[in-house]
């Protein structure tokens, strides 16, 4: 008997698969892995020193504590979390939540802001820095903009409907511009009938318990999105975690599932829901949709398909995982999505067939107690939706082009400029990682300084070693854009000593080589 | 990386050593209590180094050359 080595990034079913299924991640070089341990062992230590200091008041405590009548209580704000934003995270939380006036889009313009009192509060100095360049928003397909087609239709829409509705879709906040956004969508996603909710979070916390409970089983993939999480949670359903993106182990959870049973009892489970995102907006993978469907054929469960990073940005049509793969919709028994991302809009939505569209209508929380979307962002949805679909007489899928195309080449760049980048080729979410504390907060300042807007992640966002950089690729991006974006993270690259790609590649121009470099080879 | 001048690359090899231990984050002052340690425990081993291993190694000598000095004498009988 021989055995095979196997190699993650190749797939196993390819026959399932129209195209080449290219997902990489490359593993954490061992001398970085230590030194970030290590860096962030030097950390916790001066944290501790630090929280010393506050708890013997020979520093002001700027975060929230507990009263010194109840100091022999438990402790409400203790954990490691918390250890970490005070003594961490504040240090460079100037990379955060930085005020943006004026519209998000390709280029926008930051209010400046400082802090003398490293970080704890900030002063806007009533500066604005103007043209960064934005790689961080969810704008896919570029439709975050003031001026166009779908602006002015809110604004008429504004006109006409008002800004709020103030009631429920099952009271009086039913308006026929939902109706329309909702036919619109079904048309969309190619399913029977489909249901908008205001919000992309509530959308799936609410509804997932709206369809399992007790008894039922829920198979959830290590990485979903915290709503997913809390929807599952709150169902009250068992829940078990699969490998990221493992069907080996999605596949073993579902054999076991059947095989056993309710632990203890050993009833069959309800009903068992695969629950799974189409693109990882951490990890830029691409969920293997084709082999999802057929496990969930082969046992008979059902699936839910978070959309909310891929609707829109993947896919000929911009369909997202399903049409990317020239999947059915059929296949998935709940589509769920964002208007947030890809439609520059807010909220989400479910579609699928008749019949869970109008169970989700009774049952729904978001659907029975939260008010109903604004009719401008509703008419955002539908202009930007009908531009997708080519409805509005401009050429077809020529969003969905230029981004596939800015996102080949920005991947591609990265890639040969030898920085580990996470997740697929096609994805146009581009993890970079970082690994070391200290290079989280000095890859967001040194990257604002030469005018470009990135979001930095760590933990708790990301497993503790593998803080990365994320870049979001947009149809709005040009050429020239992402060139000098490219240009000034490569600078940034050797400045942070951050390619530490060890793929073959060609020799790096000849200069001082650094201490790292050197034992990295 | 292409540097001017021997201070920029120092300059620069000291903002790796910065960013590799993440004191980089920290503040001023803290920042001069990790060095301090750092350098006085680094200048405490260069320092005892200087001062212990010449008398280890010469004893290590002696103790070597005892053995296979004794050996060479006895064979030579
Ligand atoms: C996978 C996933 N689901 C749901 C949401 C929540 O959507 P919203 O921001 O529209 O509330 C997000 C947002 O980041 C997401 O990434």
């Amino acid at each position: 008997m021989f055995f095979f080595p196997q190699n993650p990034n190749v797939t196993h079913n390819s026959n399932l698969y129209k195209r080449p299924f290219v997902e990489s991640f490359e593993e954490t070089p061992l001398l970085v892995a230590v030194l970030t341990y290590m860096g962030y062992g030097i950390l916790t230590i001066f944290g501790y020193l630090r929280d010393f200091l506050r708890h013997w008041n020979i520093e002001k405590c700027h975060v929230a504590r507990d009263r010194e009548q109840q100091k022999d209580f438990v402790p409400l704000y203790q954990d490691f979390e918390n250890f970490y934003t005070r003594n961490l995270y504040m240090r460079i939380r100037d990379n955060w939540n930085r005020p943006v006036c004026g519209v998000p889009g390709a280029k926008m313009d930051l209010a400046e802001r400082v802090s003398y009192d490293y970080n704890w509060t900030f002063k806007h100095t009533g500066k604005v820095v103007k043209d960064v360049i934005n790689m961080g928003s969810y704008n896919y397909l570029g439709f975050a903009e003031n001026v166009g087609a779908c602006a002015d239709a809110a604004v008429d829409v504004t006109k006409k409907y008002g800004s709020g509705v103030g009631s429920t879709r099952c009271e009086i906040g039913n308006l026929d511009i939902h109706e329309e956004l909702e036919q619109l969508i079904a048309r969309f996603l190619g399913v029977e009938s489909s249901m908008a909710f205001g919000m992309g979070f509530a959308t799936n916390s609410m509804n997932i318990p709206a369809l399992t409970g007790k008894g039922c089983l829920i198979l959830s993939d290590e990485l979903n999105h915290a709503s997913l999480v809390l929807g599952a949670r709150l169902s009250g359903s068992t829940i078990r975690v699969f490998k990221h993106n493992n069907m080996q182990s999605l596949e073993k959870l579902l054999r076991d599932a059947i095989v056993h049973g309710q632990p203890r009892t050993h009833r069959p489970w309800k009903k068992i829901l695969i629950v799974v995102e189409g693109i990882y907006s951490m990890e830029g993978s691409i969920v293997r949709l084709p082999e999802v469907i057929a496990l969930k054929k082969r046992y008979k469960a059902y699936l839910y398909l978070d959309e909310a990073h891929s609707i829109g940005a993947l896919g000929p049509h911009g369909g997202g995982v399903v049409d990317y793969f020239g999947l059915d919709p059929n296949d998935v028994d709940i589509m769920m999505g964002t208007f947030t991302k890809s439609f520059g809009a807010a909220g989400g939505y479910i579609g699928g067939k008749k019949e869970l569209i109008d169970y989700l209508r009774s049952h729904s929380h978001s659907a029975l107690y939260a008010t109903s979307m604004s009719p401008p962002v509703a008419q955002q949805i539908i202009t930007s939706m009908k531009i997708i679909m080519g409805e509005d007489g401009s050429t077809l899928g020529r969003q969905q082009t230029q981004l596939s195309q800015n996102t080949t080449y920005f991947r591609k760049k990265l890639w040969d400029m030898g920085f580990i980048i996470y997740g697929n080729d096609d994805s146009p979410v581009v993890p970079l990682m970082l690994y070391m504390p200290a290079k989280i907060g000095a890859f967001g300042r040194e990257m604002l300084k030469r005018n470009i807007g990135t979001v930095v992640v760590g933990f708790p966002a990301t497993p503790i070693i593998e803080s990365r950089a994320r870049f979001c690729v947009s149809a709005a991006h040009t050429r020239e854009m992402l060139d000098i974006a490219l240009e000034a993270i490569s600078e940034v690259g050797d400045v942070l000593q951050l390619k530490y790609s060890r793929r073959e590649r060609p020799l790096p121009a000849l200069g001082w080589m650094s201490e790292e470099s050197l034992l990295q080879d | 990386m292409n540097f001017k001048n021997l201070r920029e690359y120092l300059a620069w090899l000291y903002y790796q050593y910065l960013l590799i231990t993440g004191i980089y984050v920290l503040e001023p002052w803290e920042k001069s209590i990790f060095n301090s340690i750092l350098f006085s425990a680094i200048a405490m081993v260069v320092y005892t180094s200087y001062v212990f291993v010449p008398i280890h190694v010469r004893l290590a000598l002696e103790f070597f050359s005892g053995i296979f000095g004794g050996q060479h004498s006895t064979m030579k009988h």
